[in-house]
């Protein structure tokens, strides 16, 4: 039986993260099938049958699915699963929401936030905030599992021409209703998929000091995260949040300004290539993760860090 | 309105976790334990919504192990009326704990249902969600804020593109974010009160429900440990080494 991929998108196009989902999913099985429920998302759809992973898309279109309610999307799902050894979607706020009501239906334990299929019953996930790693065997018939994005490559994108085939679309689930989206639009990088990431911590002591954290990022063409305490704060808005209940990184630099290194940050950030903090107390966790370590005043480092950016030739975007 | 909130007993936030030398799992014998984080947030927001009237009576519950009752009576001291402790011994699985509460949910008939996001021990966030997909009722993940509007709730949900906010009718889940409120201490004289406060004992074998693992652990470890830095004089050789060393920049 072949897999099920979920894919997440805006209903104009994939979101980046389908793709290392996919390639999650062909670890546990050749046979992918990408299922994409939207309202008018064709070019979505067109776009996820190019990957050259997947062997089949099935779409469902109709407007109770434009705003991506797992009350709308959980039937349509759990009708399709007789036909499929695993459900996998990526491990982000979509997948999280939408998975568990898909596996209470079908009776199943989920294995959530996967970092590494070692079997297509064995997976490996961290507990604990990434401070253990757990071996888990699924011994349910079928298997809803989701994926941590950061920790599989993305697919290839262009090159497949997989078969695309309509779904008759469910019914409406009336006692959940779509009001507003708040989307931060930003010109930079995003923060899941940055090569390099500036992040600052409660010792930027206010809002307006983050532009020092902005003027940095812009610099390096970086995206920009923070610490739980800084958005707790109000210096900065919920979608920058770095940590075990915000967003997983691993970017190639991670540059922790400001930050202590609570457990729960270092859960969101420890598999970067290379960390940076910059602290003025030396004994900050943060710096048993750092690969460079600089014992500093940040208001004094910032400018300096600025300066000697503008000295380089060059620097890598 | 009846709020059920749910709180799961958990090694407290700031332990640094140890792994059993044998692999089996995770050292829990002299560890602090504490509530939950974000159920503590679950138990605020439900005993706020009481104290402005919008709600009579707010019932906490917890399933697990005997000392998993020291989260139940930690919630009376903030404020929930009575408890509920439907005691299980070894793993539980979110899917277990979900069939558990339906059963809870059929005899005390609430209008809402609150509990934290996740657990910050097996970091799965699947309980409330496969709750009410058992119940067949709305989902509202991951708070940050919550109206209360007669029969139903309007509430702006954390999403990685920013925030969402939807509408649903009563009855109906809500899973509590950190950022839904900032929960309160027990003062003495509440901690006193609380231990006058019922708490209704029950076995899960009472309610029906298997409770037995479906996922096996076969081992857990500790994750692969990076190598040890370097500290840097100042910043002239931190962009040297980004530069020419690490080659990231």
């Amino acid at each position: 039986m072949a897999v099920l991929l979920i894919a997440e998108h805006n209903n104009k196009e994939l979101r980046p993260f389908t793709l290392n989902a996919a390639t999650a999913a062909s670890q546990i099985d050749t046979e992918v099938h990408a299922l994409i429920i939207g309202h008018n998302s064709a070019d979505a759809a067109k776009q996820l049958s190019e990957l050259p992973i997947i062997k089949k898309v099935l779409t469902v279109e109709a407007a109770h699915y434009e705003n991506f309610t797992a009350e709308n999307f959980t039937p349509v799902i759990v009708k399709l699963a007789e036909n499929y050894s695993h459900i996998v979607c990526s491990a982000n706020t979509f997948g999280k929401n939408l998975m568990p009501r898909i596996a209470a239906h079908l009776d199943t334990s989920q294995v959530s936030d996967i970092i590494k299929v070692i079997s297509p019953d064995t997976f490996l996930r961290p507990i604990y905030a990434g401070n253990a790693f757990a071996t888990i065997k699924s011994n349910d018939a079928k298997k809803c599992v989701t994926i941590r994005p950061t920790s599989f490559d993305p697919c290839e994108s262009t090159g497949g021409s997989a078969s695309i085939e309509k779904i008759e679309a469910g019914e409406e689930f009336l006692n959940t209703k779509f009001i507003k989206r708040e989307e931060i639009k930003s010109d930079r990088p995003e923060l899941g998929t940055a090569r390099i990431v500036v992040s600052g911590g409660r010792g930027m002591q206010s809002g307006d000091n983050f532009k020092l954290i902005t003027e940095v990022a812009d610099k390096l063409g970086a995206a920009i995260g923070a610490s739980r305490a800084a958005v707790d704060a109000g210096y900065i808005s919920n979608d920058h949040q770095v940590g075990q209940t915000g967003k997983v990184v691993v970017p190639d630099l991670y540059i922790a300004i400001g930050i202590s290194g609570a457990i729960q940050h270092l859960a969101g950030m420890k598999e970067s290539k290379i960390i940076v903090a910059i602290n003025k107390d030396g004994e900050a966790p943060i710096f048993s993760v750092a690969d460079y370590g600089l014992e500093a005043d940040l208001f004094e480092a910032i400018p300096q860090f600025m300066e000697e950016l503008n000295k380089l030739n060059t620097i890598q975007k | 309105m009846k709020i059920l909130v749910a709180v799961k007993r958990v090694i407290d936030y700031n332990v640094q976790i140890r792994v059993k030398e044998d692999n089996s799992g995770i050292v829990t014998d002299n560890v602090k334990m504490s509530t939950n984080p974000p159920d503590d947030n679950a138990i605020e927001e439900a005993v706020k919504i009481k104290e402005s009237g919008k709600a009579t009576e707010v019932v906490a519950i917890t399933v697990g192990e005997e000392k998993a009752q020291e989260t139940v009576r930690k919630a009376l001291a903030v404020g929930a009326d009575r408890g509920i402790h439907v005691k299980a011994e070894g793993i539980l699985e979110p899917l277990a704990v979900s069939k558990i509460l339906q059963k809870i949910v059929e005899k005390e008939k609430p209008d809402l249902v609150f509990m934290g996001k996740q657990a910050i021990d097996d970091d799965c966030n699947q309980t409330g969600q496969m709750l009410s997909a058992l119940l067949n009722w709305p989902q509202a993940t991951f708070a940050s804020k919550i109206d209360v509007k007669d029969n139903k709730l309007e509430v702006t949900r954390e999403i990685d593109e920013g925030l969402e906010t939807i509408e649903i009718n009563v009855p109906a889940i809500v899973t509590c974010d950190l950022r839904l409120n900032e929960p309160r201490y027990a003062s003495l004289p509440n901690i006193m009160k609380a231990k006058k406060k019922p708490i209704e004992e029950m076995a899960a074998s009472d309610l029906g429900v298997d409770v037995s693992p479906r996922l096996e652990q076969l081992k857990v470890e500790e994750p692969p440990k990076r190598k040890a830095g370097i500290k840097v004089a100042n910043v002239a050789e931190l962009v040297q080494k980004l530069k020419n060393e690490a080659k990231v920049i």
